[in-house]
């Protein structure tokens, strides 16, 4: 079996098994309409991790994609309400806007060799700081083309929905695996988390790619807007309030190594997916309160650090690291 | 000698970021500067400056000496809205203050310790092992609080939060005692020389004997203790616990303090007194736009432009430009022997 596999199979394993304990406790959530929900309700967090999982392969980190998504609601509720331009047109701006948000922030983070924690954490203040200066109220939104994406579904064999939103998700999943893995930029995004000196030295245009993982990052925020203010038909400037801690642990629990250069976007799926069942349990029990979400996700991704370790220090020494290797210190 | 070392240090930028967010304010408010003493304490907009940073000063403490081992504490927050919860809990149950207090101090202590055996002995990178109690830390405090804001009426606690001694108000007498101890420990004995090595180069540290691992277990901890205890004025002050709440983003706030202050992320060369003063520049900054009348969601504008000032001029491409830009062109003249 390919070693590099072990962590995603982890993954599933362990989604798998969590899913058939829930399922046997209440036998209701084996549905479609549990799964469908599962999705919908997950969609912008799912096309916000795609995003993060490139930047944490690159080796970086992205703070900002929370404040980016809030700021793109309440772009599109301003631009439809106030300036009443129509969604499609907004739609466009908005992700013209981010995209260039994000470039700023990758240039930032190459020219001027800023930690990117740093750089995107400015970038979610002013984000968060810029999407209240636009409105610090909740902007509802009324148009029909939202009321008629939101009625639009395809109706799945027992009664499941999936929605626009859903399929969205799914798509950016799609292009995300094919991006990551069967195309140059890639190439190049694995080479530079891996390591960025012998990336260069090996031709891989590292300004150029730096700067186009970070504006991926945030059109993908961009979009994960779109997507929440259709799921929310609102545009707020608080909403999405650390989701960038969400996807980072996403990304994290679907195996992908938090040093760079090492991980698969389907990975993040099954993360995204494994928060879901995590928040549907507990809604399904009903006993338990809603901290329990956070516990358990911190205890998961605790979990699947502590996997990493293990499965990366069983590996060949000196290969793949985690951190710096020790070296033996020998006095010769 | 002496004289000379101290008007250097006090002709360091962030004096005079201070001194000018501190002009602007008064050009803003004339009677910014204004001190009055009522009921045996000070009253006025400089020390209400100095009273609401105290948190995010006291957090800056712990964490600068975490950055400066080239590491970072993202769940500081979380930490305090422990503290604060395991305090409140016990007092509103009827547990004396002179308990609940050392046991809530205990509990930021466990937590530091907690972060700081996962970046040593399991070798994680400190954003994420600091990430995992940001994450898990909210819903421990809730799960103490049982998601409840807990409310008490005991006097000790409640001193620590609003009292005052000696006409300055409690939180930043406290503040003060823990600069002034945290700097004597570490620039009067070698500690502050060990955190610096460490902070450089870890494994050169370990090879020149010092027991990096302990080092770092320390300065998690102590992180955890400060933010245990900026935890607890934040509950005295406002006599309560909220679990939500409580220092919620504060450690991006002592982060941006810590920058402020001139340590570099990249670990090595600190200034606890720095960062303290990057704590003020940050309040003086957040009061000045509350009197200034604008709304306060311009702060995070306002900070995040100051941040990519910072950025833009700690950059070495920065630093480079300007070299070239002021130099003359003629080579340097030649030290002569005097």
């Amino acid at each position: 079996m390919n070693r590099a596999l072990r962590p995603l199979l982890a993954t599933t394993a362990i989604f798998l098994l969590a899913y058939i304990a829930a399922v046997l406790q209440y036998p209701s959530m084996l549905s479609t309409r549990v799964l469908g929900n599962f999705l919908t309700d997950n969609a912008f967090l799912g096309i916000a991790a795609v995003g993060m999982t490139f930047v944490i392969l690159s080796g970086g980190i992205d703070l900002s994609v929370g404040a980016v998504i809030g700021f793109s609601t309440v772009l599109i509720a301003t631009l439809i309400m106030w300036a009443g331009l129509h969604p499609l047109i907004a739609f466009a701006i908005t992700l013209a806007v981010t995209a260039g948000f994000g470039a700023v922030m990758g240039a930032a983070i190459h020219y001027l060799k800023v930690p990117s924690f740093i750089v995107t954490l400015a970038g979610m203040f002013l984000a968060r700081g810029g999407a209240s200066v636009l409105s610090p109220d909740s902007i509802g939104i009324k148009h029909e083309l939202y009321t008629s994406i939101s009625r639009s579904y395809i109706l799945l064999p027992g009664g499941g929905r999936l929605t626009v939103i859903a399929m969205i998700m799914l798509a950016v999943f799609i292009l995300g695996i094919v991006l990551a893995h069967r195309t140059r930029f890639g190439s190049y995004v694995y080479a530079l988390g891996g390591n960025e000196t012998s990336a260069a030295l090996m031709g891989v245009p590292v300004a150029r790619t730096t700067i186009l993982v970070y504006t991926l990052s945030s059109t993908l925020a961009g979009i994960a807007g779109i997507v929440f203010s259709l799921y929310t038909s609102a545009g707020y400037s608080l909403s999405a309030l650390g989701v960038e801690l969400d996807a980072i642990a996403a990304v994290v629990i679907g195996g992908t190594l938090l040093t760079g250069g090492y991980g698969f976007v389907a990975g993040t799926f099954i993360g995204v997916m494994l928060q879901g069942l995590v928040q549907t349990y507990i809604v399904f029990d009903g006993t338990l309160s809603s901290w329990w979400t956070k516990i358990v996700i911190g205890g998961l991704l605790f979990l699947f650090i502590l996997l990493q370790r293990l499965v990366f220090s069983a590996a060949v020494p000196g290969k793949k690291g985690f951190g710096p290797r020790k070296k033996a210190f020998r006095k010769s | 000698m002496k004289r000379q070392a101290l008007t250097s240090a006090l002709l360091r930028p962030q004096f005079a970021a201070l001194a000018a967010v501190l002009f602007i304010n008064w050009l803003l408010f004339p009677g910014f500067f204004t001190i009055t003493w009522q009921d045996g304490r000070l009253f006025g907009s400089l020390i209400d400056v100095l009273n609401r940073g105290a948190p995010v000063a006291i957090l800056a403490i712990g964490v600068t000496a975490v950055i400066a081992t080239k590491g970072v504490d993202l769940s500081v927050g979380a930490v305090m809205a422990i503290s604060g919860a395991v305090a409140a809990v016990m007092v509103s149950t009827g547990t004396p203050a002179s308990i609940a207090i050392p046991v809530a101090l205990l509990a930021g202590l466990v937590c530091g310790f907690w972060n700081g055996v996962l970046v040593t002995y399991l070798d994680i990178q400190p954003i994420i092992a600091t990430l995992v109690l940001m994450v898990a830390g909210r819903g421990l405090a809730q799960l103490i609080t049982e998601g409840s804001i807990v409310t008490f009426s005991d006097p000790l606690l409640s001193y620590i939060g609003t009292g005052a001694l000696l006409g300055l108000p409690m939180p930043v007498v406290i503040a003060l005692v823990l600069m002034i101890v945290t700097t004597l420990a570490v620039r009067r004995t070698a500690l502050g020389l060990l955190i610096e090595a460490v902070g450089v180069n870890r494994s050169a540290a370990r090879f020149a004997g010092i027991s990096s691992r302990l080092l770092l277990l320390m300065v998690y901890s102590f992180a955890g203790f400060c933010a245990a205890i900026a935890g607890l004025i934040v509950a005295g002050d406002i006599r309560g616990a909220d679990a939500n709440n409580a220092g919620l983003w504060l450690e991006l706030d002592a982060i941006l303090a810590v920058v402020l202050g001139g340590t570099s992320l990249l670990g090595g060369r600190f200034s606890i007194p720095m960062s303290v003063v990057g704590a003020l520049i940050i309040q003086a900054m957040n009061t000045g736009i509350l009197i200034s009348g604008f709304s306060p969601q311009f702060n995070l504008v306002v900070k995040s432009a100051v941040i990519i000032l910072i950025l833009v001029l700690q950059s070495p491409q920065a630093g480079q430009w300007i070299s070239r830009r002021f130099t003359p062109l003629t080579p340097p003249p030649k030290r002569s022997a005097e």
